[in-house]
């Protein structure tokens, strides 16, 4: 196989975050761990080209990387793309997310990477990818490479994938009908049966596990605090001018009340599918409190309600998107000097 | 940050750091069954306690 591989500066031996900023470059043959993949990879596989590029430029320019990438996989005819291992390098896994995905559907060739499970990239690129998880340490070099080149060796053959399990990639949410020997019930009882013996039992529903998240620290003085009104409860302007969607929003709005002391029902509307919003039409600081913030602010409780607040509509979303919209609404906040924020959710 | 909803169990399972019980998943932040007046007592009883919230330490790991 004809392979080629990216790396960032660093793994590409450029440097380190005093060279992110450095343009894609293409070298002829393995540099890195690459050479460490072209070995694990075995005699027919060699790697023809391989694309370093900083990881701020790859974030700041991706189409300019994508086209960079893509020329040189045509060129050169290659079999295989393969990027990374990241490991819990934010912006290379996202980066070699993309590359991969693009690889994958621009030139129809094999794709793979790998990095760890916390990697941004993968909450981006799992459903899209085989992923196969590095971890977090670098020393699991090999042991990584030589997982992803046997998810390549299955996708170049044409053959189907297992589990995530028997495979070693990072499950894609992916749901397959199978033949399976006992009843729902049967299995059911089964791993009950063990849970109270105390022995091991594989369920065989994921649950979604949520970070931690660290707490700000106290606003020391509300009084002169600004404080913002932000809503997962889908209020917007009549006519809903950023066209929030009802189910699964993938944008948020930000709305000027600087004049207004309290909200009346004729001004707004509220996309939201997930819930009876007749009551917030009929008074809508029942989810967007200006009238009681407005009173806050003139008694001198709080300093100052933000001039806008920030919608959007939290239903249904897949978790993926909502993270990017709680940080792009986090980021907005933070540029306009907001101190505190009060988050109203239906 | 502090979160005012009436699903106080989700909020909590997402990580939400400082969380006010809300009214109800229709009105958050005040109650239709309510006159105008004692609604607004109510929203503004519940708004000063997410400030209290934003005052006061949060554990977080």
């Amino acid at each position: 196989m004809q392979v080629v591989h990216y790396l960032n500066q660093f793994f590409g031996g450029l440097g380190g975050e005093e060279v992110a900023d450095a343009p894609p470059e293409v070298r002829d043959g393995a540099v890195g761990p690459g050479r460490l993949l072209e070995r694990v990879l075995g005699q027919d596989s060699q790697i023809v080209k391989t694309v370093i590029c900083g990881d701020n430029y790859a974030a700041e320019n991706p189409d300019v990387l994508k086209a960079f990438v893509l020329k040189e996989v045509s060129a050169c005819k290659a079999d295989l793309f393969v990027a990374g291992p990241c490991f819990e390098a934010g912006r290379y896994g996202a980066v070699s997310g993309a590359l991969c995905v693009d690889v994958g559907t621009e030139i129809g060739i094999p794709a793979v990477t790998g990095m760890a499970l916390e990697n941004p990239g993968v909450d981006l690129y799992r459903q899209k990818l085989y992923i196969v998880d590095s971890g977090e340490s670098v020393s699991a070099m090999e042991a990584t490479l030589t997982k992803m080149t046997a998810v390549a060796a299955k996708l170049a053959a044409g053959q189907e994938m297992g589990s995530p399990t028997e495979d070693n990639y990072i499950p894609r949410g992916i749901l397959r009908d199978g033949f399976v020997d006992k009843s729902a019930a049967e299995r059911m009882v089964e791993m009950l049966y063990a849970k109270t013996q105390g022995q091991a039992f594989q369920s065989e529903l994921t649950v979604t596990t949520f970070p931690s998240v660290p707490a700000p620290a106290p606003v020391i003085d509300m009084t002169k605090a600004r404080v913002a009104i932000v809503t997962d409860g889908g209020l917007v302007p009549q006519g809903n001018p950023d066209n929030i969607a009802h189910t699964a929003a993938t944008t948020w709005g930000s709305y000027d009340i600087s004049k207004a002391s309290d909200l009346h029902g004729e001004d707004y509307e509220v996309a939201h599918r997930g819930y009876d919003t007749r009551y917030v039409c009929q008074d809508p600081d029942r989810l967007v409190p200006v009238d009681v913030m407005r009173d806050l602010e003139n008694e001198g409780v709080i300093g100052k309600v933000h001039e806008e607040f920030i919608s959007t509509s939290g239903l249904a979303n897949p978790l993926a998107n909502s993270r990017r919209l709680g940080q792009e609404i986090a980021q907005k906040l933070k540029d306009s000097g907001v101190d505190a924020v009060v988050l109203t959710s239906a | 940050m502090c979160q005012v909803t009436s699903v106080v169990p989700i909020a909590k399972m997402v990580g939400s750091n400082r969380i006010v019980q809300g009214t109800g998943i229709v009105h958050v932040l005040g109650d239709a069954n309510l006159p105008p007046e004692e609604e607004k007592a109510l929203r503004r009883k519940t708004v000063l306690q997410a400030i209290e919230a934003l005052k006061t330490e949060a554990p977080g790991k």
